[in-house]
């Protein structure tokens, strides 16, 4: 068995050989910094092919947001770039954006505040209180990953009116938020289950509570889990559109991804004023990601790293 | 103390029951709360703005003999089911390739999680502007794939698939990063071991990396099976459920209901069969694979 997955092994190398051969020490270390010291010519075509699925759209995006209308009719959507101009964003720009931005912002922020602020506390309480309350409140977070937004839309609609939220961005926030807390939980406490014990013990010997705990250990343990969360807490709420479209109605509370939906409707077939519009409307999360990406592979190193 | 198991033999401080509260009232009133009331409104008769009446079962019994509802289910378990198979080995292949420490592979899947950045909005757009059949990029490659006219859209069984195709866009990245993260937190002293065994790749994959991903396989699994069978927001950007009825999927159909012919009533109806399908399905998954019993991967190594 050891002979011929020897052999299978080094066959990439242009090496065959039909004795298994041991590692040595040398080897054995040159393993635990790359999981794999061979390149993998499969994986590597496949990627380019996958690559490409990925980047036509986005080429799309970005090509014909910097071109005219009769340039795009006559070139298509993938023409190379040859003339560039910026009058689309101007357009987009001196149509209501500035509105539906600052309304995207103030959404996102409060949804990111309030989801870490909740799934923090109840993460740690899953993982380190006794009360079997909270462990069977932790099997209905776990259902709540599998709640359907999309269906729950008129039940939460009445409740929003009910509330006389309606056609405001609370209206907007709360459901997010509600909907995102499971996954943020379950994200938490995946985290926090990792801290070891004994930390725990010696901080309280030391005279720790459970508040300090939770923010003198448990916090900064916790901090890529924290960061997972925001960014994905971020991300729902800069891009739902189900609820801003539903809950909403005014155009001054709009929302940038009502806003495109409009857009289409308002431009029709300018399709480099649509394309400008959706890139800038992902611009500020682009600009995000390029910030907190080191942030989210950090952090995920750090949980790898263990 | 003597008396306490084994897991609380310790002195720590641990905080009381009441830090979950906070988090349980707003899952409770915004989650937890529409599900009991889209279940009472399927009950009744209302138009959104009036009073609202209890009809009994009038509702469901219209529903039974409403055909339209069987032909959505059906297109909902096709999409549902197709989305599962397409992106389940796509995501996972992606994320334990992306998991990889190269240089080329840090590259290449930061490029490949682009799609996370846009919003279901806008890729619908985007999507809505390649699939279009006179100046789009089906125009070009139809003639090559059998639509001469560049007409996938429009036609009413490629529909469908090119909702699939824009999902899956959506969606792998999303997925990717979930199996991506759990790849690195596989123990690399699992693979150490199987090297010195004498494993190869494809062994290591289907030994190691495969029952370790276990987890994140039933989650990722649960996520795409009910997020595919009550999403519809690309189907309303796209198709509005066309051509005719054939990309109507069952909560498409719903909303329909609900926002465009204002029957909340009725509508509510089939949300409720929706929520009861996909609960249905997320409970047999989870108590299939053991997930309620989740533990660190790492404990007791």
């Amino acid at each position: 068995m050891a002979v011929t997955d020897e052999r299978t092994h080094l066959r990439g190398s242009g090496i065959t050989v039909g004795v298994p051969v041991p590692p040595s020490p040398r080897r054995g270390r040159r393993f635990r910094s790359g999981r794999r010291e061979r390149p993998n010519w499969i994986a590597g075509v496949a990627s380019i092919v996958w690559l490409i699925f990925v980047i036509v759209p986005i080429y799309v995006i970005v090509r014909n947001s910097v071109q005219s209308r009769d340039a795009y009719i006559e070139g298509g959507p993938l023409s190379p770039p040859n003339e560039l101009t910026l009058e689309k964003f101007e357009q987009v720009l001196s149509g209501g954006f500035w509105t539906y931005l600052i309304n995207t912002v103030i959404v996102t922020v409060a949804t990111v505040a309030l989801t870490v602020g909740l799934a923090l506390p109840a993460a740690y309480a899953i993982v380190r209180s006794r009360s079997r309350l909270v462990g069977s409140m932790f099997r209905v977070f776990l259902l709540g990953l599998a709640i359907p937004a999309q269906a729950c839309i008129i039940p939460i609609y009445l409740i929003i009116i009910e509330m006389n939220l309606y056609d405001s961005l609370t209206a907007i926030v709360l459901p997010t938020v509600a909907f995102g807390l499971p996954l943020a939980v379950l994200v938490l406490t995946t985290v926090l289950r990792d801290v070891p014990r004994e930390l725990y013990e010696s901080m309280t010997l030391d005279g720790a509570g459970a508040a300090r705990l939770l923010w003198n250990l448990a916090i900064p343990m916790s901090r890529a889990g924290l960061v997972t969360i925001s960014i994905y807490s971020a991300l729902g709420a800069w891009n739902s559109f189900l609820f801003p479209l539903i809950l909403t109605q005014s155009e001054d509370l709009r929302v940038l991804t009502v806003g495109l939906y409009d857009f289409r409707t308002q431009y029709g077939i300018d399709v480099p004023a649509l394309m400008a519009a959706v890139l800038l409307s992902a611009l500020p999360i682009f600009v995000a990601y390029l910030f907190a990406r080191r942030w989210l592979i950090a952090g995920m190193a750090g949980l790898g790293g263990k | 103390m003597a008396a306490a198991t084994a897991e609380g033999a310790d002195r720590a401080s641990r905080p009381n029951g009441l830090w979950i509260l906070p988090a349980a009232l707003m899952f409770g009133l915004f989650a937890g709360l529409p599900l009991l009331v889209v279940v009472g409104l399927s009950f009744t008769s209302w138009d959104g703005i009036g009073s609202i009446e209890f009809i009994g079962l009038d509702n469901w019994s219209r529903a039974i003999r409403d055909e339209q509802i069987y032909d959505s289910l059906w297109i909902s378990v096709l999409l549902t089911v197709l989305t599962w198979v397409i992106q389940t080995p796509l995501s996972l292949l992606l994320g334990v390739w992306a998991a990889g420490r190269q240089r080329n592979r840090a590259v290449l899947s930061a490029i490949f999680f682009l799609p996370l950045l846009l919003s279901t909005a806008a890729i619908a757009l985007v999507w809505g502007v390649l699939l279009d059949p006179n100046f789009g990029l089906a125009a070009k490659v139809g003639p090559y794939i059998g639509f001469p006219d560049g007409n996938m859209i429009g036609s009413t069984n490629s529909a469908l698939l090119c909702i699939v195709v824009v999902l899956s866009w959506q969606f792998i990245p999303f997925h990717t990063l979930l199996y991506q993260a759990a790849t690195r937190q596989i123990p690399q002293m699992l693979y150490d071991a199987a090297v010195i065994d004498g494993a190869n790749r494809v062994q290591q994959f289907f030994r190691i990396t495969l029952p370790q991903l276990r987890n994140t396989i039933v989650t990722s699994s649960v996520l795409m099976i009910v997020g595919s069978l009550t999403y519809f927001e690309t189907v309303l950007i796209i198709t509005r459920g066309g051509p005719g009825d054939a990309t109507n999927v069952l909560p498409y159909y719903m909303y329909q209901r609900a926002f465009q012919s204002y029957e909340m009533g009725y509508a509510s109806t089939l949300a409720a069969f929706l929520v009861l399908l996909g609960t249905a399905l997320s409970l047999i998954i989870v108590r299939f694979s053991g997930y309620s019993k989740m533990r660190s991967t790492l404990e007791g190594m």
